[in-house]
């Protein structure tokens, strides 16, 4: 009841004093709002990077055997990449020779991709990425079939000339026709579309609509592979743990068919999802050790600011002091008034830089790509840290207001 | 003597102002009983407000025994003082010092405040306290919109809600033209009349004719203490 009290006394003060009182917490404000607005863009890119791309580019629980890591992360040397590009390709028999020995249960597809033109009717979509690969792919990267159907395995065995195509494509070849049973020219050679998958959206603007996929069998694979190579065998795994177990499994598998001597370095690569995050990681790595010290120093300087009014305020109300002293006032009591009202301008000051740091992530949010993601424990943070801020900044001058002399304070020597 | 409120032996108080020694009180001893109604007189810079805030507990003895109530104040820290101030003493200064923000029923209350009494029941004491000095009607005025005599009155009250054992008033009229100064005599003389223990000081003559009791200072010692004609 009595701290009550003396929070409300507080307020009817800071309300009084209004522009003293906004200067006073503007420090404050403005290190809480870094803290909420930053925390809040950082976890939603996060969420972001995660979802896009650990799900969506590969596939939740998935990784690639690959000749070569496909997203550079960290520095690379001139000798390690001249030593990745002498490596030998993945091929079609490593594939298959590796996909039906993992015992743990995954699900892999061989995969191709590259950038070609395709066009139907006089019209032309460039930079289209064209996949060569196997059905089990459109399950592993959760690819729904907006209308039509997947290409078959025995499609896929007769080397059938059929594409299913991304709403993109769909979008800019047939404007108002629908694309089923139609037939394209890829490279000179006639596809026909079989199915068409759900769009996928953007991701950092990009379209990810921008895809055709067919049979690596079919005849349009030697644009974008040559003859038995492939870019990569895809697996995906139920969950996280075999995913691992899968993983060693194919390193195990790739070395023995590859004779590699146990002192050898691997000649192919296991990407995951984590490697390609990893340049991202490093980027929230370093904001979140950026943050506490942007926020540290708006709130050292809130604190000294608070600090510095307070004091004035002890001066200017000296005679207060004095009076309440007269009346009984305990210095535990004068202390107690002067640290509650220097932590509740630090409060309020923390309060508002919630809402401006919570209208500055939503701005961020509706104005670009970045979704910002409110973590709980950031506001709890910021009102402890308001809180904190006012009551050590307080302490000084309070314990000054606490010592003073009744006599004195009321001028009465 | 038991019916002391207020008992005092060798009392000093000295000042270093600069480079000279002050000796403001030299050697008080006096008494006050319970329901006295004593008026300290004397010159400027006889010590007289000195005494007054010795007694009541807002400056400390530099030297011999004070006792209010049976209990050494002058051994006290400033713990207990708190709690004297708060208990035991109602001061009344010339200057009437009211927190500006406040409402008169918030004044009022504030000892309550310190003396760790309920919302309730702060309330109910501040507005009978105020009823008392005839300011019902104007509890939840400010400072700034009473009159000097309103103001002091509930200075007053503020001196009396927490039923102290003495009350004490620093020219509590210095501020006040003469009928005012009259009205505020009458209310000290009705608490009196209730059975209030009251020091008052002031130079006026005629403030000092309400008085049972003159005690004149000079020069930090008392000069002379004489009862006066009992007043009527």
């Amino acid at each position: 009841m009595r701290l009550l009290e003396a929070i409300r006394m507080a307020l009817r003060m800071l309300w009084a004093q209004k522009l003293k009182s906004f200067f006073s917490l503007i420090g404050v404000l403005i290190g809480v709002t870094f803290l909420i607005a930053v925390w809040s863009i950082v976890a939603g890119m996060n969420h972001y990077m995660e979802d896009r791309i650990a799900n969506r580019i590969f596939g939740a629980n998935a990784f690639q055997l690959r000749q070569r890591p496909s997203f550079s992360t960290g520095n690379i040397t001139r000798e390690e990449w001249l030593s990745w590009r002498r490596r030998p390709r993945v091929s079609v028999a490593d594939a298959q020779y590796v996909a039906p020995r993992i015992e743990t249960p995954v699900r892999t597809a061989m995969y191709c991709v590259d950038r070609v033109s395709i066009s139907f009717g006089g019209k032309t979509a460039r930079d289209i990425d064209l996949i060569g690969t196997e059905p089990e792919y459109f399950n592993i990267r959760d690819y729904a079939i907006a209308s039509g159907r997947a290409f078959t395995v025995q499609e896929m065995r007769a080397a059938r000339p059929v594409l299913v195509i991304g709403d993109l494509l769909a979008e800019r070849l047939f404007e108002g026709v629908d694309p089923l049973g139609k037939r394209v020219n890829v490279g000179g050679i006639q596809y026909r579309v079989v199915g068409i998958v759900e769009k996928q959206g953007t991701m950092f603007g990009l379209s990810m609509d921008k895809f055709a996929i067919m049979p690596y069998t079919s005849q349009a694979r030697r644009l974008i592979c040559p003859i038995n190579v492939l870019d990569e065998l895809l697996v995906k795994a139920d969950n996280p743990t075999s995913m691992l177990v899968a993983m060693n499994e194919v390193e195990a598998l790739m070395r023995g068919r590859r004779r590699l001597k146990p002192d050898q370095e691997n000649n192919f690569h296991l990407q995951t999802a984590e490697g390609a995050l990893e340049g991202w990681n490093r980027v929230s790595r370093y904001l979140s050790l950026g943050l506490p010290l942007l926020v540290g120093i708006s709130l050292v300087v809130g604190g000294i600011v608070i600090m510095n009014i307070m004091l004035m305020s002890v001066t200017e109300r000296t005679r207060e002091i004095g009076i309440r002293k007269a009346l009984g006032a305990k210095r535990s009591d004068i202390l107690g008034q002067f640290l509650v009202e220097a932590a509740t301008v630090s409060t309020v000051g923390a309060a508002l830089g919630i809402v401006l740091g919570l209208a500055l992530a939503f701005v961020v949010r509706e104005l670009s790509p970045l979704p910002a993601v409110v973590a709980p424990i950031s506001i709890a943070l910021g009102v402890t840290l308001g809180v904190l801020v006012g009551i050590v900044a307080g302490v000084y001058p309070a314990y000054r207001a606490a010592r003073l002399d009744p006599i004195v304070a009321l001028g009465m020597e | 003597m038991p019916d002391c409120v207020i008992q005092t032996r060798e009392l000093s108080r000295e000042y270093q102002l600069g480079s000279e020694h002050i000796h403001a009180l030299r050697d008080v001893s006096f008494a006050i009983r319970r329901n006295e109604y004593v008026v300290i007189m004397g010159p400027s810079g006889s010590g007289k407000s000195t005494l007054l805030n010795v007694i009541g507990c807002l400056d400390s003895p530099t030297g011999g025994e004070y006792w209010l109530n049976g209990q050494e104040v002058s051994r006290m820290g400033d713990l207990a003082l708190a709690r004297v101030r708060n208990r035991e003493i109602g001061f009344v200064f010339q200057t009437f010092n009211l927190l500006p923000r406040a409402t008169a029923l918030h004044n009022v209350e504030l000892p309550l405040v310190y003396g760790g009494h309920s919302a309730r029941e702060r309330r109910l004491r501040a507005t009978e306290a105020l009823a008392r000095v005839g300011l019902a009607d104007r509890m939840d005025h400010r400072p700034n919109e009473l009159s000097g005599g309103q103001r002091q009155r509930v200075a007053i009250a503020r001196a009396l809600v927490s039923r102290p054992s003495i009350l004490l008033a620093d020219e509590p009229t210095g501020n006040l033209d003469s009928a005012t100064s009259q009205e505020i005599m009458q209310v000290f003389h009705r608490l009196h009349a209730d059975g209030q223990t009251i020091v008052l000081v002031t130079h006026e003559l005629d403030i000092a004719a309400h008085a049972q009791r003159v005690v004149t200072l000079r020069d930090g010692r008392i000069a002379s203490d004489e009862r006066t004609r009992s007043a009527a």
